[in-house]
């Protein structure tokens, strides 16, 4: 048994506890000693890989391993990790325990609510370290199903049809994505020998090139579904918006995640030629949900809409960075992957504690929440400036890296689309500062606001760890760039072969 | 000089320390950790500037050093983000200057500031932003510049909105934030379009003088022009943000609405001439590579210098008229640069820039400090709230009529020398920029002393409470300040920054200086004729009578109203609001059609899936029937 299955493992056990906890305390136990655990696990695994990388251990994925599942088809239990794995998985472990303190007092039926918010994890880690697509597939579709009863039971407004929209139009996605994950296993071996399904095998062969033609875009439309890519983002507001909290955290924190990890690793690293030849049309589309995400949100009065529109703006860079091809904007993309990850889960988990006290998420019944609650609206103000891309947080970092990537393509397509994409910086202010004047600003014009509290130590322990997060990649990015650069070398090469 | 990391440190956590501490630590406690910070910050920037000037000059010019440079981000194989300090005398000069003012800014708040709410907040900010606006000027390559320049952004943001409560001055800053990072966008991607052609972010390369570097974009051209004057222009649109350039100039009067001490600090003194220094620190780009844009930045210059000061002659709010004029300075400046050639005589352009930027620095921050001790005195900006002052205020007065006399252009103060040679280059390069700077110079004259005697001459306007001086530690910062004034102008600037480096010895050229003196004194006698005693009924005739004119220049000539179409009906309504309704209905739409069909197909064939057996027999051999029959007959 590997380490790497501990991520697996741990939020497994984590269900079994709560199976046998009786009260709330005993389940807030269970919940923090697993969160932390996985948080001290992947900070474990990242030291480890870092200083494997240092001592010169240059093998494309670290920690491999590989049990034998089904054999007639053969299917494995594989998995390994490189950077970019690492990133994810450190991403994940910071969202899942900020997620437990952000959902402290849940209410009703709080056993169910974490059991199914376990099995969610289960299916993002399970992903992450996935070298196998089957094993990848199954975790991916682990990932989606607890949503629909995590928004459906526990969400609010019109949660049934929300959490219906979602899991259907992701589910649409699965049947592309599995569609194409067939594609790719019966080309897996165009000389002949044994059908694999494992990546880094696939990868040794070339898929001929009809076979690609037909699967990236399979493959690339069914993983960017989950990360809102237009026109298939309409799931993502009303689905945030439904959702409860720590869901919408995980959700837009970590699953969103799943869509622009698997489009690179799946779509990208296994079928280069038809990335090159095909990429303009998801250029095209990506970066309409850039500028299209930012504008939409400039309008929007429901606090989860905005945050939601800017996703779709956040995430829809990520996917243009992924398609530039090139090791920096892609090194980009994985930054901006992380960085809106932390930003998004951070705006949601401030929404939904000022949701919580103040019962409205509509900006025009708000003003002045900075006299009131200072902590909460201090940390807004700072997940709003991370957003709009203030270097010493984590989106300039992202931003930049993708932009000066993407720039690199000469011609004037991607010259066109770089500078659209860029001007997003620009309409990114406008709504920020909008809802911040807005929300935060001026006097309070609703007296019952004056009697509310400001955070308590569960949220604001939530909240400054995901602010750390920010500014430490904001402050000191290198390492990790270094780390994510490095690791795509194997993607280049495929890109370049 | 590895002790000038200091610089940028000790700001930092200043910074940090107020920022988390906040209202934990008592008013004056932040206010004195922020002032003593900034006070040993004076003193490193002191000592770094003695030596740096008394190092032995290499082949007659300084050396420049760079104590600390590391790689922060890497991008390329060739691009990598750095940080460092690099100094080189205009950085030095910098560096003197934006202490010396945030160092009199921060006592001068202690008085000012004294018992308003988020005291410490205040001091917090203005520790952000001397680290930013440092960080700015020591930048090694443009991308770090480009760095603090989003830094100085927010801060300044975040101090003009200090005043949290007030709908204008959210308003204000929000418009601030969005019309320089619009501004930033072309900065940005010139960034990017001329670091791809020379693989490099480093000042050091781009301004070595050696053209090899730009050999990648011999040949590329864009719509006529070669693609480095494509960069250096767009990179001046970041330039012309900060600066408050026409047309993007509509931010810095809203501005106003922080503290007094902030507009003197940052839009006065610091953060609007950081374009200037932009256009300064890439100067032998623009020049050698880029002469096209430089003639346009002159002629972007002298229009808004000529703007402003129309403007700034009708304006009633004083810190609305110190704006305007700021501006109209800044276009001095950008002139100066814009007209200036690199060589001995021919580079005297770029060292008047300087010059000025260094002179306008002390006498504007003096005017905005003096103007907040009038306006603490009678509790209001508006001109006819004040008059017949200079009795209760005796030392405001006096320090600002030397500011006064110093930005007019009148000997021996300050801004004689600067604006002197700034209107030789002038003419140096043409007699139409020299005339039309010469005019605006006369114009200045008197915009500034019909705020001067509507302030404390004229007659005395009621008021609640007998106004009276400042306390010590906020004319303190006016003494100094003016003390300054008046000796400025006798540093050998040409001795320390010059276009190329080497010694210019400054020789007034008195023709010119004659003329400025000439036109500033009537502009000034103009301005006492019409407002000293503050009875001639002229100026309301002269407003009576150009009513059209005067009505425009009062508003600006409607460029906010501008803004505000472009922001709310094209913006939000052109654009957003379409937008959002398209995908509220038309792509979500879209999806949910798809869903209803589904819905709808199935109760539509539902009833195929009765349970009858009878039913499912009939279809069967209906179907068989078919079958046979077609297999028979086709």
């Amino acid at each position: 048994m590997n380490f790497l299955s501990l991520f697996v493992l741990i939020p497994l056990l984590m269900m079994l506890g709560l199976w046998v906890s009786a009260d709330m305390k005993q389940i807030r136990a269970v919940m923090v000693t697993g969160a932390s655990m996985l948080l001290v696990l992947s900070l474990g695994l990242l030291a480890s890989f870092l200083s494997e990388r240092a001592a010169g251990n240059t093998a494309e994925m670290l920690y491999m391993a590989d049990v034998m599942w089904f054999a007639p088809l053969n299917i494995h239990y594989a998995v390994g990790v490189d950077g970019i794995s690492v990133a994810m998985l450190l991403l994940s472990s910071v969202i899942v325990f900020t997620g437990v303190f952000a959902s402290w007092n849940m209410n009703p039926m709080p056993k169910e609510f974490f059991l199914w918010f376990c099995l969610l994890s289960v299916g993002v880690f399970g992903f992450f370290i996935s070298i196998d697509l089957f094993t990848m597939f199954m975790f991916y579709e682990i990932a989606l199903i607890p949503m629909y009863l995590l928004i459906g039971v526990w969400g609010t407004g019109r949660k049934e049809y929300s959490a219906m929209k979602l899991t259907l139009m992701l589910m649409g996605g699965s049947a592309l994505l599995l569609v194409g994950i067939l594609g790719i296993y019966f080309n897996s071996a165009p000389e002949g020998g044994n059908y694999t399904m494992n990546i880094l095998e696939i990868a040794q062969n070339q898929m001929p090139m009809n076979a690609q033609r037909l699967f990236f875009p399979l493959t690339f439309v069914g993983f960017g579904v989950l990360g809102a890519l237009f026109p298939f983002h309409t799931w993502s507001p009303d689905g945030h918006a439904s959702a409860p909290t720590s869901v919408s955290m995980l959700h837009a924190g970590v699953l969103m995640k799943l869509g622009g990890y698997g489009c690179f690793r799946v779509a990208i690293f296994l079928m280069p030629e038809a990335a090159h030849e095909l990429s303009w049309i998801f250029i095209i589309l990506t970066g309409i949900s850039v500028v299209y995400g930012a504008f939409s949100a400039c309008v929007q009065t429901d606090l989860k809409y905005i945050n939601a529109y800017s996703s779709v703006s956040h995430c829809g860079l990520v996917l243009f960075a992924i398609l530039m091809l090139n090791q920096t904007a892609m090194t980009g993309a994985v930054l901006q992957m992380l960085s809106h990850g932390l930003m998004t889960a951070l705006f949601f988990a401030l929404i939904g504690m000022i949701y919580g006290r103040t019962h409205t998420r509509d900006i025009r019944e708000m003003s002045g929440l900075m006299k009131v609650m200072p902590f909460l609206s201090v940390c807004y103000v700072i997940a709003g400036l991370a957003s709009l891309g203030l270097p010493g947080l984590s989106g300039f970092v992202a931003e930049m890296t993708v932009f000066v990537g993407a720039f690199q393509n000469a011609d004037t397509f991607h010259r066109v689309f770089t500078i659209i994409a860029c001007t997003s910086i620009v309409i990114t202010a406008v709504y920020i500062l909008r809802v911040v004047g807005k929300l935060l600003y001026g006097t309070v014009a609703n007296k019952d606001h004056l009697a509310l509290t400001d955070a308590a130590w569960y949220e604001r322990l939530s909240v400054i760890t995901l602010i750390v997060c920010i500014a430490v990649i904001g402050m000191a990015p290198l390492w990790i760039s270094d780390m994510i650069h490095g690791s795509l070398a194997p993607v280049i090469e495929q890109l370049t072969k | 000089m590895e002790y000038t990391l200091l610089i940028l440190l000790l700001p930092l956590v200043s910074f940090f320390v107020l920022g988390l501490l906040g209202t934990r630590l008592k008013p004056c406690v932040a206010g004195w950790i922020g002032t003593l910070v900034l006070a040993v910050l004076t003193l490193v920037a002191y000592v770094t500037a003695w030596e740096y000037f008394s190092m032995p000059r290499v082949e007659g010019v300084y050396a420049t050093l760079v104590p600390l440079n590391f790689e922060w981000l890497h991008f390329t194989q060739n691009l990598h983000l750095d940080l460092g300090i690099l100094l080189d005398p205009i950085s030095v000069m910098m560096l003197v200057v934006i202490t010396t003012v945030s160092l009199m800014v921060h006592i001068y708040s202690m008085g000012y500031m004294n018992g308003e709410r988020g005291f410490q907040r205040y001091y917090a900010f203005l520790s952000l932003f001397s680290f930013s606006m440092l960080g700015l000027v020591v930048a090694t390559n443009i991308f770090q510049m480009y760095i603090f320049w989003e830094l100085v952004g927010v801060s300044s943001y975040l101090l003009i909105g200090f005043y949290y409560t007030k709908p204008e001055a959210i308003a204000a800053s929000k418009k601030a934030f969005i019309v320089t990072r619009f501004a930033d966008l072309g900065f940005l991607i010139g960034i990017l379009v001329l670091s791809f052609y020379t693989k490099t972010f480093s000042f050091d390369l781009l301004t070595s003088g050696d053209s090899s570097i730009f050999a990648g974009a011999a040949g590329s051209t864009f719509l006529g022009a070669s693609v480095i004057s494509w960069a250096m222009a767009l990179i001046f649109i970041g330039g012309a943000g900060k600066s408050a350039m026409f047309p993007l100039h509509i931010w810095l009067p809203d501005a106003m609405e922080g503290p007094t001490p902030v507009s003197a600090l940052i839009h006065a003194a610091t953060m609007v001439v950081a374009g200037v220094y932009l256009v300064a620190r890439l100067f032998p780009v623009y020049y050698f590579e880029a002469p096209d844009v430089l003639v346009a930045i002159a002629v972007i210059g002298a229009f808004t210098s000529l703007y402003a000061a129309v403007v700034a002659c009708v304006q009633t709010d004083i810190k609305r008229v110190l704006a305007f004029s700021t501006i109209s300075q800044i276009g001095f400046m950008m002139v100066a640069l814009g007209v200036s050639g690199m060589e001995g005589h021919e580079g005297l352009g770029y060292m008047a820039s300087m010059f000025h930027l260094f002179t306008h620095a002390m006498f504007k921050a003096l005017l905005f400090l003096g103007a907040g001790a009038i306006i603490h005195a009678v509790h209001s900006n508006e001109m006819d709230r004040m008059g017949g002052l200079r009795k209760q205020l005796p030392v405001t007065h006096l320090t600002f009529l030397i500011a006064c006399l110093a930005i007019a252009g009148i000997p021996p103060f300050s801004g004689f020398f600067s604006k002197d040679e700034i209107l030789s280059a002038a003419f140096m390069f043409s007699p139409w920029i020299g005339w039309t700077m010469s005019v605006i110079a006369g114009l200045t004259a008197f915009y500034m002393f019909r705020l001067y005697y509507n302030i404390f001459w004229g007659k005395p306007a009621v008021h609640e409470h007998e106004p009276h001086e400042a306390p010590v530690n906020m004319t303190l910062p006016l003494v100094v300040l003016a003390a300054i004034t008046c000796v400025a102008g006798f540093i050998p600037f040409g001795h320390f920054v010059t276009a190329d480096g080497l010694v210019y010895d400054i020789h007034l050229n008195w023709t010119v200086a004659g003329t400025s003196i000439v036109i500033a004194c009537v502009g000034i006698a103009i301005a006492t004729v019409l407002y000293m005693k503050g009875t001639n009924p002229v100026p309301t005739r002269l407003a009576e009578r150009f009513k059209g004119f005067y009505t425009a220049a009062y508003h600006r000539f409607y460029l906010d109203e501008l803004w505000l179409f472009v922001t709310k009906r094209i913006i939000f309504g052109y654009i957003s609001r379409p937008l959002a309704w398209f995908d509220r209905h038309v792509v979500d739409g879209a999806m949910n059609g798809m869903a209803l069909v589904t819905q709808k197909v199935s109760w539509a064939i539902r009833g195929l899936q009765s349970g009858q057996v009878q039913q499912y027999a009939f279809i069967f051999l209906l179907g068989t029937l078919i079958i046979v029959l077609l297999l028979l007959y086709v």
